[in-house]
């Protein structure tokens, strides 16, 4: 396994190159140095003499892949493409261009975005796989068909109508939760409660179609037969071998999004005032910080590779079947 | 199963209530209870650094914690100036080339010499860069690995201290100023007036450059700027070239806020740079508060300044409060000694719907009123009134309004062929378009009344602004029964027609005239606006073509003088009419400076340009506002803009949040103003009692529901023991 993880390491390498030159291209297809530098200056007083000190202090007077100033190897590395790549890859982001040290901003944001992430992956998770069960328990049943119905109008309305309801309704008009903010530790639980319950509701729809859908394949398996032959009840049928059936499915489409909890959400956040870092990209997009979208770009590709490793990883602990490299 | 539950949800609940007294509050219950301002910001500034930051949102944050020279009167109308940190206004000598002194008119006037003499009872706030050891030397100046690695914050310094405000530290400003790596705005405007600061900035910027290269500090102390002179730890004189009265409208700005020498030393050690932990977001100042934390990904918190010096509340006679037309409550605190508010929180949100409901609960203290909030927040009444909903009036929630001296325009670029230029028929075509663009509409449909429609380019407040017939744009305008009557539309065809454009045809080729208008408005929700803007030129037969590009583009459209038409503002730097003249300046034509400039329209108008070079330096008298009454005329006729509004700001209050009294010069009105924290508590508890109903439902339906649902199991299971599955 290990060899199988150092390959998929080195593949990764050519993969994130690709990435980083896409990224570089497309920026500055859409901005100019001199776009970047009047956007962190301001909007008064922005002289050439300004533009151009900005430019030189950051780096981005030098020319994007080329140096035809320059002789020998320099042609190539000394370019802001090389220079700014090889810092990436040794996870060391820099400085925005507003001065900020993006690593440590990095490190602060991921909390709170973790704080909201994780607890709303965990118990979808464990919500959507017991619904979509017990609809599989009365699968055919009224109940079914009525919740199939409903799961289709939860996912029918927009996010955003949720977070804006769950706000007025349960802040507002109930005064039972802030309506936004956030502290650290278990003060915050008071700012959490209500966007975790609202992302696991507006998951609600597709998740339990999803999984349902996958253990509906399983149901009429001949392990199933045996085991309630072997006298055991629906739940430990249904929890017990169903679910440990279902699970390689279930695992290509949750581990992968695993790593990329770090990374938040744009709107949750946003409407929360949760200090995360959903909206850093965006932020920086608006801000024309490429320092900051190149690293967020970055980060995002590495943390998608490791997803994917990881379930990889994971097929091999739930189906013995599986041999990574061989 | 369902009593764990239960019981998981009481103590969630419970523990919810220890934080709260009210389960919704987003704040910490104690502090609700104090004098503690409750605020918010949209976007986190991207600096905090005095020598950079230019933008209001910055300016905001750090007019609480600098400290320039100057300052305006609070409650005073027209905005007048006061000492902060002087013992006086600044002395002005004026010197020959010779350095002799010579009269304020004199002809061979060549500088001008402002002393500034400072108060001895300024101290900065208390900060670790100003502890120093038994040498004398800085403690935390040159910190080691194993030092840096304890730190985190500024908190986590064990000791701090605190030191007189000297000259030199005005002087250390001027200089970082002068560093281009700092990235100064005003730096290249004030090389053309601080004498020696161009010689001294070029000369510091390469110093700059190898002590970076090194890896040495730069301290600033052991150079010196010829026109900036430190007398004594009280006396700084800067010698200016020539004559800028308005440069004591600067000294109130940031840019010329204090820098001790011991924090920028101190900032500038790498491992500190490495924690964010920076001059440009730790500012060290003597004002009334001092910033204790700063994230400005969520929160930053200003605290008052235990070592702010005697300030007063301001009282103004009975000829002042009757001139300024001030409130009689704004008045109750006069002679009191500032500040009022002991600490102020600032949180992100990014939305405007949370923040408005937050305000409605009583967790903000005021706000502003966005397009989705204005109908539950004010109602205009039949004769265009603007007052507060029922809602508003029932939490007893208080209106503030006022022009902001500011101008949005639409700009015609001059040097267009079509739109520009200066023979009769340019100016006909320009006028009639004027005449075409209803604002009174605009303003009614695009922002709820707020703005007044402009009539030249001087917003009120700002000395050259007239109102009633003197103050009309006659060309846009009849004066007719005590009012301004925008012209007909038969006017604006009739000078369209004498422009060469009958019908809005034109003459020369019997093609219809089209006109292009540049705007970044890109979507679905600029599409009524640019309909609008389209039924204004439709009016006169005219076809206007939109052009929407990205911000980038839409600049370098008017950099480079390819925009035909397009839609500008201005805010006030300082309350002189020049610093809304110098928009229409020739020398400041934005192509003929390649893009420097900061006349975007390009216009050009050499009797206009001799009589602003007249006025600039002049004093307000009633010479000047002669002079200003005809350079106004003279742009009036010429129309190199559609004059469009000056925005109205409107703010709501909550009843125990006073002395507020919108000031659109001055940063540092915190000071002043003062928070009923036992009022607040009260109405917060008031208005947010939980509604516990729901709750009690809520769970009494899950409890039930999982009887019968326990059923059907059983029922189930049994089914598939039958094998009726």
């Amino acid at each position: 396994m290990l060899s199988y993880i150092i390959k998929r390491i080195l593949y990764a390498i050519p993969i994130l190159i690709g990435v980083n030159l896409i990224t570089f291209m497309l920026f500055f297809m859409v901005n100019t140095p001199d776009d970047m530098a009047r956007a962190q200056l301001g909007a008064k007083q922005v002289t050439p003499e300004l533009i151009q000190s900005w430019k030189e202090e950051k780096g981005y007077d030098k020319p994007l892949f080329l140096n035809q100033k320059a002789e020998g190897i320099e042609v190539v590395t000394d370019t802001l493409f090389v220079k700014e790549s090889l810092k990436l890859f040794s996870f060391n982001f820099g400085f925005s261009d507003a001065n900020r040290d993006i690593g440590s901003d990095i490190k602060e944001r991921m909390v709170p975005s973790l704080a909201i992430a994780l607890p709303t992956f965990i118990i979808a998770l464990i919500t959507n796989i017991s619904l979509a069960l017990l609809l599989v328990l009365f699968r055919g049943s009224t109940l079914d068909t009525s919740m199939m119905i409903v799961a289709v109008m939860i996912m029918s309305v927009s996010g955003l109508f949720y977070i804006i309801a769950g706000q007025v309704l349960f802040s507002k008009v109930w005064h039972w939760v802030p309506i936004s903010g956030y502290e650290s530790g278990w003060a915050g639980l008071k700012f959490i409660i209500l966007p975790v319950m609202i992302g696991v509701f507006a998951g609600i729809g597709s998740g339990v179609r999803w999984y349902r859908s996958i253990f509906l394949e399983q149901i009429n398996q001949d392990y199933v037969r045996t085991a309630r032959a072997k006298g055991l009840s629906e739940l430990r049928v249904l929890f017990g071998h169903v679910l440990r059936n279902g699970m390689l499915p279930i695992l290509t489409g949750v581990v992968v999004v695993i790593p990329q909890l770090f990374m938040g959400s744009l709107i949750m956040e946003s409407f929360f005032g949760i200090p995360g870092l959903g909206s850093y990209t965006i932020d920086a997009i608006n801000a024309q910080d490429f320092a900051i979208v190149k690293a967020m770009v970055f980060l995002g590709s590495v943390l998608y590779i490791v997803g994917l490793i990881l379930t990889d990883i994971s097929y091999t602990l739930f189906d013995p079947r599986v041999k990574l490299g061989s | 199963m369902n009593r764990y539950f239960f019981k998981i949800l009481l103590l969630l609940l419970i523990s919810i209530n220890v934080y709260a007294d009210v389960w919704n509050s987003p704040q910490d219950s104690k502090k609700a209870k104090e004098e503690v301002l409750f605020s918010s910001f949209s976007i986190p500034p991207k600096r905090l650094d005095p020598v950079v930051s230019y933008s209001s949102n910055e300016w905001a944050i750090m007019g609480q914690i600098y400290e320039p020279p100057l300052q305006y009167n609070y409650l005073k109308r027209p905005y007048a100036l006061e000492p902060l940190t002087l013992t006086q206004m600044p002395t002005i000598r004026y010197l020959d080339s010779k350095g002799d002194e010579v009269e304020e008119g004199d002809k061979n006037l060549s500088f001008s010499e402002y002393t500034l003499t400072l108060r001895d009872d300024i101290n900065y706030q208390n900060h670790p860069s100003f502890v120093k050891n038994e040498k004398g030397e800085l403690l935390y100046g040159a910190l080691s690995n194993d030092e840096l690695e304890k730190i985190k914050t500024l908190d986590d310094f064990e000791k701090t201290a605190s030191r007189k405000l000297k000259a030199e530290d005005y002087a250390y400003a001027i200089k970082r100023m002068a560093v281009r790596q700092n990235h100064s705005p005003v730096l290249d405007m004030f090389q053309e007036y601080i004498v020696g600061l161009e010689k001294f900035s070029k000369e510091i910027t390469a110093i700059a450059k190898e002590k970076k290269v090194k890896n040495e500090p730069l301290d600033l102390r052991t150079y010196n700027i010829e026109g900036v002179t430190v007398e004594n730890d009280h006396t700084l004189k800067i010698k200016l070239k020539g004559l800028y009265p308005q440069f004591s409208y600067w000294l109130t700005m940031n840019f010329f806020a204090p820098i001790p020498w011991e924090a920028d030393l101190f900032y500038q050690q790498q491992g500190l740079v490495e924690k964010n932990l920076t001059l440009r977001w730790f500012p060290v100042g003597t004002g009334a508060y001092y910033l204790a934390e700063n994230n400005p990904n969520k929160q930053m918190r200003l605290v008052v300044n235990p070592n702010y010096h005697t300030e007063y509340y301001p009282t103004l006679s009975q000829e002042e409060v009757e001139k300024s037309n001030v409130p009689k409550e704004l008045l109750k605190d006069s002679g009191k000694k500032l500040p009022f508010i002991k600490e102020v929180i600032y949180s992100l949100e990014k939305e405007s719907i949370p923040l408005w409901n937050k305000f409605l609960q009583g967790y903000y203290d005021a706000s502003g009123i966005s397009s989705e909030a204005f109908d539950q927040a004010v109602q205009i009444s039949s004769g265009g009134e603007m007052g507060l909903s029922e809602e508003m009036v029932k939490k007893s929630i208080v209106l503030k309004g006022s022009v902001e001296p500011s101008i949005s325009y639409l700009a015609f670029n001059m040097v267009d062929p079509v739109v520009g230029g200066y023979s009769k028929e340019a100016k006909k075509l320009r006028q009639a378009i004027s005449i075409a663009q209803n604002e009174e509409e605009y303003i009614s449909i695009f922002r709820n009344e707020r703005g007044l429609p402009a009539q030249g380019p001087i917003p009120p407040g700002i000395f050259g602004y007239e109102e009633g017939e003197a103050g009309t744009n006659k060309v846009v305008y009849d004066w007719k029964e005590g009012k301004r009557v925008r012209k007909s539309l038969e006017v604006a065809k009739q000078l369209l027609s004498e422009a060469g454009y009958p019908n809005g045809v034109s003459k020369k080729t019997g093609k219809p005239l089209v006109l292009y208008y540049d705007t970044t408005g890109i979507g679905p929700d600029n599409k009524s606006l640019m309909d609008w803007r389209r039924k204004q030129f439709d009016k006169l037969g005219i076809q206007l073509v939109i052009r929407s590009s990205d911000y980038n583009r839409f600049q370098d459209k008017v950099r480079k003088g390819k925009a035909q038409l397009f839609s500008w503002g201005w805010n006030a730097d300082y309350p002189d009419p020049e610093n809304f003249l110098f928009l229409l300046y020739g020398g400041n034509a934005i192509v003929k400076t390649n893009g420097a400039g900061i006349n975007s329209s390009n216009y050009q108008n050499p009797k206009f340009d001799k009589l602003f070079e007249e006025i600039k330096t002049m004093k307000n008298s009633p010479l000047r506002l002669e002079k200003i009454r005809e350079m106004i005329k003279i742009v009036q006729e010429d129309a190199p803009w559609v004059w469009g509004f000056h925005p109205k700001s409107l703010a709501l209050t909550h009843k125990w949040f006073s002395n507020v009294l919108p000031h659109a010069m001055a940063n540092n009105t915190l000071k002043y103003k003062r928070i009923d924290a036992k009022l607040r508590a009260e109405k917060q508890e008031e208005w947010n009692q939980p509604v516990v109903l729901p709750l009690v439902l809520l769970l009494l339906f899950m409890v039930l529901a999982s009887y019968p649902l326990y059923r059907a199991y059983q029922g189930r299971q049994r089914a598939v023991i039958k094998g009726d599955d």
